[in-house]
């Protein structure tokens, strides 16, 4: 697949400043509420590592804890399957749906759903696909992925989602009154959940292993609504979901929502066991590349991540270019390093989206060191030669130049002028990019080792 | 105490009067300082962009020009971090640690090595919003951040405060990056200059007439974003600052 240029995508998203200025307000708005929470519970650093550790270990026993949970849910009359990729896990659902004469599917907000791009699978098959969360009904509506994990519509003012619901679900389009939209959104789905032949699905935040239980935290109870109103209940997982304990629940649930809102705790924090008396449930257990990314040395740390959308809250870049840019369902710091797993060229360029600034390594609930997972993506990326070309050749005469003394000297000593030059190499861009927005710095009339030599007599003598 | 003085690539060709500043600094307080002429640049360049091979040659000149020093001091974290946490493209040979282990930041060497905190030559009458950068932030750890808790310390404002007549104005996001990024600063120049505006604003705002920082190639990205933009707010080395400079 084409390669994902993210610069050019974000510069699309920046061109409208009205939204870059509401989208950076919002998220930074989630962020400070974050640090309050965080910062309003002495032990938040202890449960960062407690987190991180029991991550570590669960994903190092996968196979054992995947047998438990497995063995645990079936004694409990739960049907569960396991999908090696993203079309098994399509083929599984639709073959679940198909064979109890379902016709459609009401779900809750599931990023698993999206990566697997099952919607579009399920809607070519005659099966009608309803979002019930806010945010990703205003994208299904508006056929977008979301652009964020946790508030999938936040690239969104509220003027668009007027025009967006104006257009699909025939509402005053001139009418941006928020409590005016939610209702609409509500009235048009609540049909849905009593409509014959429809299934329900839910995603998971949370799967533990003693007890074979699944947990669901969600703020608009829409979860609760698929799950308990239809007959058949099939929960979407990734393999990765696991936690060994129901006591290591706490630890979690006491960080997601601080993480994710910088609200303590979700509306709802539900725990499903069991189908109901009559009814079944389904969970479908998911691959897709990730026993494969397990098996990095450098990047399995990427499957502690808890999807709380921290990292994306506070990156100063994902804050500017929006989620959309990344081109993918996981955006922001996360995307950068989990995106290269599923295709390296085609999310090539998004471990260059970041300053490394590193400010998404401190705000990772599980301590997933996200910069610096970046930082040696990058060094993949340039190894497999998937750097720009003209980027590839800059940087090997950079490295050469600055490898000699002699000759990076007598570069700048012998050209008239050379100064004026030296941003090529030193950024490796032909000036005028730097020079678009940005004035070029002041070139003085001397270089400190110039000034040096003629002011204190000869220099240092190099150590040696 | 023997120092070298170590001259990143960019504040020798841009910036000499930063190079300067450091030295006399560091002369002030007693220290012996050389400047290994043999010098060229840490290697960051390349490693940020993912060519680590490519960093090699460079990497190799910064360890034999600066091997034998009690300390290296150079004005940039950036750099110091990636001779800290990223020199890798060598051979990690005894010298080559000892080299690592024995670079410091200026602001972290005033500050812990010499335990420097008076600076009667200097004053700076003007208000200063202070930008650290975020290798200074969250890689070299010289002051605390936002996001994460515990005690509120700051290393380049425990020198500051020693300057006269200078005031301080506090940014409403004091440690956000600005956006330079390295080769950022061009790969993604709509994001980047985006985030040097608003950082540039968010100064202005404060009321600050002069942005003060540890880091040169975060206020080269600032100042080139503040011209453009003609706002009314001007630029300067924390070394200059520390050494006397008055604007």
């Amino acid at each position: 697949m084409k390669r994902v240029e993210h610069a050019k995508l974000a510069g699309a998203f920046l061109s409208r400043p009205e939204h870059v200025a509401f989208h950076d307000k919002r998220l930074w708005d989630l962020r400070s509420k974050r640090d309050a929470q965080a910062h309003a519970i002495p032990e938040w650093e202890m449960l960062r590592t407690l987190a991180s550790q029991i991550k570590s270990h669960t994903l190092s026993h996968l196979a054992d804890y995947l047998d438990q949970f497995t063995r645990m849910a079936e004694s409990n009359g739960v049907q569960v399957h396991f999908a090696d990729t993203a079309e098994e896990h399509n083929e599984t659902v639709y073959r679940i749906l198909s064979e109890r004469g379902m016709t459609a599917l009401v779900k809750s907000k599931s990023m698993l759903t999206d990566e697997c791009e099952m919607r579009a699978w399920l809607e070519s098959r005659g099966i009608s696909v309803m979002e019930t969360d806010l945010g990703e009904r205003i994208q299904q509506l508006d056929k977008q992925p979301p652009s964020h994990i946790v508030v999938p519509a936040v690239h969104k003012l509220r003027d668009d989602v007027a025009e967006v619901f104006g257009r699909t679900i025939g509402t005053d389009p001139h009418n941006n009154d928020i409590h005016y939209l939610a209702e609409s959104q509500r009235m048009n789905t609540r049909p849905w959940f009593v409509r014959e032949k429809t299934a329900g699905m839910t995603g998971c935040n949370f799967a533990v292993a003693e007890t074979g239980t699944v947990v669901v935290c969600t703020n608009e109870g829409n979860a609760d609504l698929s799950a308990n109103v239809p007959p058949l209940h099939i929960v979407s997982m990734g393999i990765e979901k696991l936690i060994p304990r129901v006591s290591d629940l706490g630890v979690f649930v006491r960080m997601l929502s601080r993480s994710a809102l910088g609200s303590p705790i979700t509306q709802y924090t539900s725990h499903f066991r069991a189908p109901r008396p009559g009814a079944e449930m389904h969970f479908v257990l998911v691959d897709n590349g990730r026993s494969e990314r397990l098996a990095m040395p450098e990047f399995w740390y990427s499957l502690k991540c808890i999807r709380c959308g921290a990292c994306m809250n506070t990156c100063p870049v994902y804050r500017r270019s929006g989620g959309l840019s990344y081109g993918s369902t996981y955006a922001g710091p996360i995307g950068a390093i989990i995106n290269p797993t599923f295709d390296l060229k085609r999310f090539s360029a998004l471990p260059f989206a970041s300053t490394l600034n590193g400010s998404c390594t401190n705000v990772c609930p599980v301590k997933i060191n996200i910069h610096e997972q970046i930082y040696q993506w990058r060094q993949v990326i340039a190894a497999q030669h998937e750097l720009p070309f003209v980027k590839q050749e800059v940087l090997k005469m950079a490295g050469r130049l600055l490898g000699s003394p002699t000759l990076y000297r007598g570069t700048v000593a012998s050209l008239e002028g050379a100064l004026r030059r030296l941003p090529n190499f030193m950024l490796y861009n032909p000036l005028n990019i730097w020079g678009k927005q940005r004035d070029l710095p002041h070139v003085p009339h001397t270089t400190f080792h110039a000034w040096y030599r003629k002011n204190r007599k000869g220099g240092g003598d190099g150590g040696s | 105490m023997k120092v070298a003085l170590f001259v990143p690539c960019f504040i020798d060709a841009f910036y000499p009067e930063v190079g300067i500043a450091t030295l006399e600094l560091l002369e002030r307080f007693g220290c012996e300082v050389d400047y290994p002429l043999e010098q060229t640049c840490c290697g960051q360049p390349m490693a940020n962009s993912g060519a680590q091979a490519e960093a090699a040659g460079a990497e190799r000149v910064y360890a034999r020009a600066f091997a034998g020093y009690d300390y290296i001091v150079g004005p940039s974290a950036s750099c110091v971090n990636h001779v800290r946490d990223h020199f890798d493209a060598l051979e990690q040979t005894d010298a080559v640690r000892k080299v690592r282990e024995s670079t410091y930041e200026l602001v972290e060497f005033l500050h812990d090595v010499l335990g420097a905190r008076e600076f009667p030559w200097a004053e700076f009458p003007w208000r200063v919003g202070l930008h650290n950068s975020c290798s200074a932030l969250r890689h070299l750890h010289e002051a605390s951040v936002s996001e994460v808790a515990g005690p509120v310390f700051s290393k380049p404002l425990a020198l500051l405060e020693h300057v006269k007549g200078i005031e301080f104005v506090k940014p409403a996001r004091p440690d956000e990056c600005c956006g330079f990024g390295g080769t950022f600063a061009v790969t993604e120049e709509a994001v980047s200059v985006r985030m040097g505006q608003d950082k540039v604003v968010d100064h202005v705002s404060a009321g600050a007439q002069y942005i003060v920082s540890a880091d040169m190639s975060c206020l080269m990205h600032q100042q080139g974003c503040a011209e453009r933009m003609s706002a009314d707010i001007r630029f300067i080395h924390i070394a200059q600052v520390l050494n006397g400079a008055r604007e």
